[in-house]
């Protein structure tokens, strides 16, 4: 299991411009799996991100539109990419200004696929 | 008004900022015999001594476990249960060995409990004021000083 994990995130850091790739318990906020860059603090992204998904299923929740399944978050310096991959894990990318978003998401995506 | 009291001033700050990034509902700090240093969302003095003496009982516990196993020692432990989480930490500051104990709520998760208490313990190092030698304890000091703290913790 954590080597076919390993490979999943493996997989989407080959995307260039991906500094890291983390599966997340949303409730917990602890790392399952990660595979990130020097400079990217896993711990904190996993807890601040699954924050985020946390606070982001209330609002759709309250909206009577669901779960949400893909956040992308534009920030000042890169991005953060979040797929729900089962009811309370997520993929969370990292990744540098001007990804290529539409192949992040897809590797997301077909990583998902394999964690469910 | 903030639930925030300290017996010593250094404590607010860092404290205060823990408590409003992590979302944790109740805070003690607390030297591992039990002394409460500081403290936030308790509304009731017996409360803060009941769970002060909690956690240093299971920071003992703990303690002697790790000792058994040949463990330097257990840093930290959680429990979650279905509304409420709780963290015990034990960390060195320039005032000594202190304990930590963080209930939090289902609007937090330990990640962010952990995440956070690595800065609480950075900024308490920053923020403490030089160590000074300390009078030995007398039992009718220790008495008055428990007092003076249970009055400040629930000004």
């Amino acid at each position: 299991m954590t080597d076919r994990l390993q490979e999943v995130l493996d997989r989407v850091t080959r995307v260039r411009g991906v500094r890291g790739v983390l599966l997340v318990g949303v409730d917990d906020g602890l790392v399952v799996a990660d595979a990130v860059m020097e400079g990217v603090r896993a711990n904190a992204v996993a807890a601040l991100a699954a924050s985020l998904v946390q606070r982001m299923a209330r609002a759709t929740g309250t909206s009577g539109i669901g779960q949400p399944g893909f956040l992308h978050l534009e920030a000042e310096r890169g991005a953060l990419l979040m797929l729900a991959v089962r009811e309370r894990l997520v993929l969370v990318a990292v990744a540098e200004p001007g990804v290529n978003v539409g192949l992040v998401r897809l590797e997301l995506l077909r990583g998902g696929a394999e964690v469910r | 008004m903030s639930r925030t009291r300290v017996v010593e001033p250094w404590l607010a700050g860092p404290l205060e900022h823990f408590v409003s990034e992590s979302g944790a509902r109740l805070t003690l700090i607390l030297t591992p015999a039990g002394q409460v240093l500081a403290q936030h969302g308790f509304t009731r003095a017996v409360d803060v001594m009941s769970a002060a003496a909690l956690a240093s009982g299971i920071a003992a516990s703990t303690g002697e476990l790790a000792r058994l196993l040949e463990e330097g020692e257990f840093r930290a432990l959680s429990h979650e249960s279905q509304r409420h989480g709780v963290f015990l930490a034990r960390f060195t500051s320039p005032r000594g060995p202190l304990l930590a104990l963080v209930v939090y709520g289902y609007d937090s998760s330990i990640g962010l409990v952990q995440l956070f208490f690595e800065e609480l313990v950075a900024d308490l190092a920053a923020a403490a004021p030089a160590p000074t030698p300390r009078a030995p304890v007398l039992a009718a000091d220790f008495e008055r000083e428990l007092n003076e703290s249970l009055a400040t913790l629930f000004r």
